[in-house]
């Protein structure tokens, strides 16, 4: 759509010499494709939305060993998780109480979560649940990223993470959840 | 009857606005635009529905990818403290300009001792050099225990405050290299971090 001069070029004979009279207007189509280009890479290369992240304390270790507040086994679930995006959870001490088999997913860690946080509240007056997670060397960096997030979605603030024992190590080999 | 005759009009359009709305656009972009970092590895961050944002200053991002762990601290005059206290405990000399050129750098993952050798190329070669990351475990001299401790000290020498640290993990990074970073964190008594993830709906 550029505009073409299409006045007269022609020379007027005789007459006198004028000097054309230029239009003020200037052709401002290829400022504005090249404005829009320029904005449409600046559109794709840059990041709008900035990163953000999920808060992780850990227990500090070494006073873990000065005050230590006895808890009934009863108030503490532990959290398996093993291979192929799985985990096992019990309530209690390992070995006393059969382990279950879960997935990640909504309808699974969360509504065990709930329901069990529900149920140790009205046997211990009130107090919550201490969930301890324990990650296998087979676990994923997404597996306790997403139980930590179900734990915050939950509400549980009484939780650690913990090394895992040899003893749970064969639970989970045991229910095939660990190579 | 004279024919009605449709006036002529000029197929030319007053693009005047459109140039002033397209650069004030273009304005605001270019202001805005923060260039994309590259990672030194491919990362995939899992992603998480509670989560909350991250300072841009007084900051250190850990990556964990293939098993490989890389180190990044904020802010130019951070990282140049930081190699200066590195090269302190570990008697390298760096020379102004590598300092200078450790600035640029983004993350590396790289044993100190090659790290002057790889300050010294050029930065396209830098930039396809294969990092074989930064060596952790869990006793308390690994390089990566030096590096997090030398770069606190650092911000808390230039900006008086403390250096959050961030942990950029990929989702399908096993369990251990992770632990592994994070005790080396506890062992300089850091339990407070941020795990870096995406945004997930409920």
């Amino acid at each position: 759509m550029a505009e073409l001069d299409t006045s007269g070029g022609g020379k007027h004979k005789g007459g006198k010499v004028r000097t054309k009279k230029k239009a003020t207007r200037v052709d401002l189509t290829a400022m504005v494709d090249l404005a829009f280009l320029l904005i449409t890479f600046f559109i794709l290369t840059t990041t709008l939305s900035k990163p953000k992240a999920m808060e992780l304390i850990m227990p500090d270790k070494d006073d873990l060993t000065k005050q230590q507040l006895p808890v009934p086994a009863t108030r503490t679930m532990t959290l398996l998780l093993g291979n192929n995006n799985k985990l096992e959870w019990f309530v209690g001490e390992p070995g006393k109480s059969q382990p279950t088999v879960i997935g990640y997913g909504k309808e699974d860690l969360r509504k065990v979560l709930i329901d069990q946080d529900k149920a140790i509240k009205l046997t211990h007056n009130g107090q919550g649940m201490i969930v301890v997670v324990k990650p296998s060397a087979q676990s994923t960096y997404e597996n306790v990223v997403a139980v930590m997030d179900e734990l915050n979605i939950t509400g549980i603030d009484s939780r650690a993470i913990v090394d895992i024992t040899p003893v749970e190590i064969g639970l989970l080999k045991r229910d095939g959840l660990y190579k | 009857m004279p024919r009605v005759k449709v006036a002529r009009k000029s197929t030319a359009i007053d693009m005047t606005a459109m140039c002033d709305v397209a650069f004030l656009l273009l304005t605001f972009f270019i202001l805005s635009a923060k260039p994309k970092t590259q990672d030194p590895t491919k990362i995939g961050i899992p992603a998480a529905t509670i989560i909350g944002p991250i300072p841009e200053v007084d900051f250190s991002t850990i990556l964990i990818g293939q098993g490989k762990v890389f180190f990044n601290v904020e802010g130019d005059d951070v990282r140049k403290k930081t190699l200066e206290i590195m090269g302190d405990k570990y008697k390298i000399a760096f020379t102004p300009d590598e300092k200078n050129a450790f600035a640029g750098v983004e993350s590396f993952g790289l044993p100190i001792a090659q790290l002057k050798g790889f300050l010294d190329m050029d930065p396209k070669q830098r930039a396809t050099f294969p990092q074989p990351g930064i060596f952790v475990d869990t006793t308390n001299t690994n390089e990566l225990y030096d590096w997090v401790h030398s770069a606190r000290l650092a911000d808390k020498y230039l900006h008086d405050k403390e250096l959050k640290i961030g942990i950029k993990g990929d989702s399908k990074e096993e369990y251990p290299t992770v632990q592994k970073v994070i005790s080396s964190l506890q062992k300089q008594k850091v339990d407070r971090f941020n795990l870096i993830t995406a945004l997930k709906s409920k």
